[in-house]
């Protein structure tokens, strides 16, 4: 099998490559996507390659690009547009809460919406105000919708093209301090990971660190510090936030009875709590501490010079994993 | 000469070929509206207008949820599937049941979704035409989509979709007469303009003299139609209905008329609009119009009237026992159709519910 070394940026444009080429159904638009191929190169070549009728600007307007991409669904296409940013989704939040997500429900399966929209999304490469928070939460609450977070270029290849073949709509999150922050080999080949499971990456038997996106790097660097103290820590990598692998989550803290939830999102009402809640739901007999979160905090998302006082790390995680383990 | 070009919408010229006497353009008359197709449509009008009161009734006793009545509106709307084909696509808000049931949506559906069930907006199998969008100029979009769809793979489809006047002060509006624009999509834009959003006039909307004229500023065609004129109605979609059949993309076609009912069976219009208004517009309806037209050409009498109402009432009881009669929502529909495959968690909570009902 041949592989490459690729970034995630890498992987997802190869993904997005190898799927155009296969289903001509396949078109990508959004601002900036077509010549300039993307504010982070995404799309990088995929306008040249397949020409304007497939990969091409729109105008400004987020609402206007996930609003006719649920047209385009509905009438055969398989839509896969780009939010800039994903700070600027409410743009468009109408368009998916109440149309896109609904589009099967309300027609009993007449129509259906298969589309998606990827969105660079969450902090740590100190940009801009509303091109650093983490909004998975507002979007996992949706019924209808598939909400997918990829921590490695390997994952983001496979998700993706899951994504475009999946028959709903999926909100594809790509965080963007991953873009090129590591290179994986990547199967040259067609392969797809499925969307609603869950990874165990890191074996371990005291603990389990739950996370997704970049949290895994942080994970698995909070690890190899408690390894060295004599825990083990195995790390689940959720992947698919909606819907939630519940039995991989489950089966893996049963397996060690103690849990940390890392993400960069605020505490209060994430998927944290979600998590949190159907462990405890499932196994408050056999848990051997109370679970514990490391997470972003319940204010506004700070900018650049404050970033790293919010966003969880290494240490924090490390510092929990020594409480919790008491 | 194009009416489309002809009329201008900055000068207020609005397109009339039937004026409310009944009288008409002999010059513009389209040749499609033979006295056959005429008479047919004015039983349409008759039908859905039946339809519309008797579900009005069932409201108000109880049996069907808040709707929005399509009175005053049946003949642009009827007007606008005469000019596309069975294979165009309708995108409507929810004051469209003349088009809904003439596109091919069963009247029942139409009602039954107004009963809160969402078996009414099953729209059968080759029927194209969308559910009712309730979030207000949301469905432009995706009519925008659907025959941009259509010209990238080469169909011979364009979309039509209606909205109201309130509706051309949302973003989506904007958004979707500019991406309709740029892409050249082969959508038509229906705005029937029918004086009131709820109870919000029509001038509190916009500063613009008319709808219409908010097209030159996308780069396509506007033009004012008098909307309770069906001539005009069908000459000028079926103009624009080539214009996108032909590449030439989009129009806005701003349909002049008035709401005669509430804003829905949940609102008082006499809070915000005098009678005396109402009566002023009454003549201007197009079934007198249409009425007028027919008995000058010797088709109408008071007796044609009398046996079409009664031809017409078995057909509108027959919808109602079909309401009546539907199943209300089970849990399998309530789950069935998030996804086309339920979550492990969806499938748990559907047993729950399931178990939870037996006992």
């Amino acid at each position: 099998m041949k592989t490459n070394a690729l970034h995630m940026v890498g992987a997802i444009n190869e993904a997005l490559r190898q799927e155009m080429t296969k289903d001509e159904r396949v078109v990508v638009y959004g601002e900036d996507v077509g010549v300039d191929g993307g504010v982070f190169r995404v799309t990088d070549g995929l306008h040249a390659e397949f020409g304007d009728q497939r990969c091409f600007d729109s105008p400004l307007a987020e609402s206007g690009i996930v609003g006719t991409a649920i047209g385009l669904a509905i009438n055969g296409m398989r839509p896969v547009v780009e939010i800039q940013f994903s700070g600027f989704l409410f743009e468009a939040f109408a368009q998916i809460m109440c149309h896109a997500v609904r589009v099967r429900n309300r027609s009993r399966g007449r129509f259906s919406c298969p589309m998606v929209i990827r969105t660079p999304y969450s902090g740590g490469i100190k940009a801009l105000e509303h091109h650093i928070e983490s909004e998975e939460a507002y979007l996992a609450h949706l019924a209808g919708l598939k909400v997918v977070i990829p921590s490695t270029p390997f994952d983001a290849k496979g998700l993706l093209l899951a994504a475009i073949r999946d028959p709903d709509p999926v909100v594809f999150f790509e965080p963007k301090r991953l873009y090129r922050s590591f290179k994986q080999e990547v199967p040259e080949q067609d392969y797809i990971i499925p969307i609603g499971k869950a990874a165990l990456v890191r074996e371990g038997t005291d603990l389990t660190l739950i996370a997704y996106g970049a949290m895994i790097r942080e994970c698995h660097e909070a690890a190899a510090l408690a390894e060295k103290e004599g825990i083990s820590c195995q790390i689940v990598d959720v992947r698919t936030i909606s819907p939630i692998d519940r039995e991989t989550i489950i089966a893996a803290v049963q397996s060690t009875g103690r849990a940390i939830i890392v993400q960069e999102a605020p505490k209060s009402f994430s998927v944290a709590s979600e998590i949190m809640s159907f462990l405890y739901e499932n196994l408050f007999q056999s848990l051997k501490a109370p679970i514990a979160r490391v997470t972003g905090f319940d204010v506004v998302n700070p900018m650049a010079r404050g970033e790293d006082l919010y966003l969880p790390n290494q240490s924090r995680v490390f510092q929990e994993i020594k409480k919790v383990m008491g | 000469m194009s009416i489309i070009d002809k009329y201008d919408p900055l000068k207020e010229q609005m397109v009339q070929i039937l004026d409310q006497d009944g009288n008409h353009k002999e010059d513009m008359l389209p040749a499609e509206m033979t006295d056959e197709v005429v008479k047919e449509m004015y039983e349409k009008i008759w039908y859905v207008r039946l339809c519309n009161d008797r579900a009005f009734k069932m409201q108000r006793s109880g049996r069907l949820g808040t709707f929005a009545s399509v009175k005053g509106h049946e003949a642009c709307q009827l007007a606008v599937n005469l000019a596309i084909k069975e294979t165009d696509w309708v995108i409507p808000y929810f004051r469209e049941q003349a088009i809904m049931w003439d596109h091919g949506v069963p009247m029942e559906n139409i009602y039954l979704y107004w009963k809160g069930n969402e078996w009414g907006s099953h729209i059968p199998e080759g029927v194209k035409c969308l559910p009712p969008s309730v979030p207000v100029g949301s469905q432009m979009l995706h009519a925008v989509g659907i025959s941009w769809a259509a010209k990238m793979r080469g169909e011979d489809e364009i979309a039509a979709t209606f909205f109201g006047d309130g509706a051309t002060s949302e973003g989506d509006f904007h958004e979707a007469m500019n991406f309709a624009g740029v892409f050249k999509t082969g959508t038509i834009f229906i705005c029937q303009n029918n004086q009131y959003a709820i109870s919000v006039r029509r001038n509190a909307q916009t500063a613009a003299k008319t709808i219409a004229q908010k097209a030159l500023a996308y780069g396509m065609p506007g033009v004012l139609v008098d909307g309770n004129d069906p001539f005009a109605m069908y000459a000028v979609t079926k103009e624009a209905a080539e214009r996108a059949r032909k590449g030439e993309g989009p129009t806005l076609i701003e349909a002049y008329l008035y709401r005669f009912d509430d804003h829905t069976t949940s609102d008082d219009a006499s809070k915000y609009r005098d009678d005396s208004e109402v009566e002023n517009w009454k003549p201007r309806d197009a079934v007198i119009r249409m009425q007028k037209y027919l008995a000058k050409k010797g088709l109408w009498s008071e007796k044609y009237q009398e046996e079409l109402i009664e031809s017409l009432k078995p057909k509108v009881e027959e919808m109602v026992k079909k309401i009546d009669e539907h199943p209300d929502t089970t849990v399998d529909d309530m789950f069935g159709y998030t996804f086309a495959e339920l979550s492990p968690e969806q499938e748990r909570q559907k047993e729950y519910l399931k178990k939870s009902l037996e006992q």
